[in-house]
């Protein structure tokens, strides 16, 4: 009966499918049709035969890639630099939400709202380009405080040390005012008769935020904590891939950049597709493992 | 104003708060200053840490020189058509289907919206995505800039809840009522009342395709095609920074060095600059994109 009412309608709705056929069509070729070709995974590459000609090898390349010497520093890098992200990352906006909701005049706060998200819009060539030429040991201006601090020379970004923190820091700089919109739409929602009746009976500011606006969060939080939380070994390609250089190299090549390298620059599909696929599933898991976790204890999820 | 008298503990709080917030704004926008400042001064006060508050030596050689340099009107070309067919295709595209997607009366509508929401959690990655464009031609082409990923399901998830939102069943009941079709209140007025939602979406993806560099880093290899992000790139990154010769020392530093740290902070400022002009635009809309986009999570 429910199928078959698709048909029956169908006479009545067709205007409705030739507006939506346009996007169906693109979505299908542009993401279905790559997924049906993740098979390249477990196949050889065959210039002739197309996509998924190639001889079938099961498991090999995820082995020879787990086998690699390369393996444990790619996991390493990428972990490393997600964890860092989201740990650090994650707060950033939360509190600054929790600050910037405090501001009483109106003009103040627009200022700063103004001011935090405009570095969201700037391209990553151009942050990594600022990042080079403001960190510049020689030339640039942070270069120079650092001497003039006592900090010596150092190349910020041709350092194993500092690639990360500066990796995380540019990262927060660049997005934390933007990803703080999401958590003070949810603060513009809490009832004001809440903060009313708070002072009535005395409370502090510090007080307010603490019992009135942070679990006014706690929602939005854990929802957008599960989506990180899938993205774990999705570590921005561009932003990485810009920043590195040779110097860096041990701590910076992740396995995006990874695939960029062996896939579109030398040519090894197989191989690169099954890394791909690798990082894929490992995603899969951690966001659905994290939405089992946050269902359990908080009634809050995804799916 | 009332004013009261403010206890100790409020006194605390609010000399925290000026100074957190002083310290967040002075690290977000003096950056931005400085760069500002720096592309505008002499090059050898930038560089040797002089240029600290205020445009010292006024110089414009950066600015010459970026406007001598084919490779970035090249560029700046490129991406204005990309940004503008690109745009317009996407809101061709996505608008309609979102339309579709918002009707409760469209039966297929909960299979055909998991079937595209799903394609933000699974992909087939980079090299099938790479080889299916070889196979389609689409390598070395401006067309891979404006087809392949011209619907964004996210930002078509956004387009739908506004729909279904915002314009009331009653409206098309009457509208059908006197004989009207779908195309037709589609366009004259479903389109018209939401004027505000084709702003959010419509900046979004332009922002999208001004920024983009991932697409012509993987797609193109033609000099005559790449977009403004690539040239910026070998401008910025790979130190290729005079048009005529190649790059200078790198990190080494040296003569050349501080002009052609000049010409990369004009380079930022040019290159930045529509996104800035938009950007009070840009500000207004995306956050009401991010309060529509965050009802439904």
């Amino acid at each position: 009966m429910r199928s078959g009412s698709v048909f029956s309608t169908l006479k009545r709705d067709y205007q409705l499918w030739i507006m939506v056929l346009p996007a169906i069509a693109i979505i299908f070729i542009f993401s279905y049709i790559p997924m049906y070709g993740v098979q390249l995974a477990f196949r050889d590459y065959d210039f002739s035969k197309g996509l998924t000609g190639g001889e079938w090898q099961g498991l090999h390349y995820f082995k020879q890639f787990i086998d690699s010497y390369l393996f444990a520093d790619l996991m390493r890098n990428t972990f490393f630099i997600s964890f860092a992200t989201i740990v650090i990352g994650f707060p950033a906006p939360i509190v600054l939400a929790l600050i910037l909701n405090q501001i009483r005049r109106k003009k103040a706060k627009q200022l700063m709202q103004t001011t935090v998200y405009l570095p969201h819009f700037i391209s990553v060539i151009v942050l990594v380009g600022m990042l080079n030429v403001l960190l510049s040991p020689e030339t640039g201006i942070v270069g120079h405080l650092m001497k003039s601090a006592g900090l010596g020379h150092i190349n910020l970004l041709a350092s194993t040390n500092t690639f990360i923190p500066t990796y995380v820091l540019s990262d927060i700089w660049q997005h934390c005012g933007w990803n703080s919109i999401i958590y003070l739409a949810a603060l513009s929602t809490v009832d004001p008769q809440l903060y009313d009746s708070a002072k009535m009976d005395g409370a502090s500011r510090w007080q307010t935020i603490r019992y009135i606006d942070f679990p006014a969060l706690v929602p939005t939080i854990i929802i957008l904590f599960i989506l990180s939380m899938g993205n774990i070994l999705s570590t921005g390609f561009e932003k990485i891939f810009l920043m590195q250089n040779a110097l860096n190299l041990p701590v910076s090549e992740v396995i995006a950049t990874y695939v960029y390298k062996i896939g579109i620059v030398s040519n090894q599909f197989s191989m690169a597709s099954a890394i791909g696929l690798f990082n894929t599933v490992i995603n899969f898991i951690f966001l659905f493992g994290m939405n089992a976790i946050s269902r359990r204890v908080s009634n809050t999820s995804l799916f | 104003m009332v004013r009261h008298r403010l206890s100790s503990g409020e006194i605390v709080f609010r000399a925290v708060l000026i100074a957190l917030c002083a310290l967040i704004f002075l690290a977000v926008a003096y950056p931005l200053y400085f760069i500002v400042i720096a592309s505008v001064s002499d090059s050898t006060m930038v560089s040797t840490g002089k240029v600290l508050l205020f445009p010292k030596g006024t110089s414009f050689f950066g600015y010459n020189e970026i406007f001598r340099d084919e490779r970035i009107w090249t560029g700046y070309r490129n991406t204005m058509f990309y940004t503008i067919a690109g745009t317009l295709v996407n809101l061709l595209f996505t608008l309609p289907a979102a339309y579709v997607l918002s009707r409760k009366e469209f039966k297929a509508r909960r299979f055909i919206m998991f079937a595209f929401v799903f394609t933000m959690f699974f992909n087939g990655g980079l090299i099938p995505t790479y080889l299916l464009m070889k196979d389609l031609h689409l390598t070395n082409t401006f067309w891979v800039f404006i087809i392949p990923f011209c619907v964004n399901v996210f930002y078509l998830i956004i387009a739908r809840t506004f729909f279904e939102s915002s314009l009331p069943p009653e409206l098309y009941e009457a509208a059908a009522m006197d004989g009207c079709s779908h195309f037709v209140y589609f366009v004259k007025v479903a389109l018209p009342l939401s004027k505000a939602l084709i702003s959010v979406v419509g900046l979004y993806y332009l922002v999208g395709h001004w920024n983009d560099f991932f697409t012509a880093l993987i797609y193109i290899r033609d000099n005559e095609l790449k977009p403004l992000q690539i040239i910026l790139r070998d401008i910025l990154l790979s130190n290729q920074v005079f048009a005529g010769g190649a790059g200078t020392g790198g990190a080494a530093g040296g003569y050349a060095q501080k002009y052609a740290d000049q010409i990369k902070y004009g380079v930022i400022i040019v290159s930045t600059l529509p996104i800035l002009v938009l950007y009070p635009f840009l500000q207004k809309y995306f956050e009401k994109g991010v309060m529509i986009g965050s009802v439904k999570g």
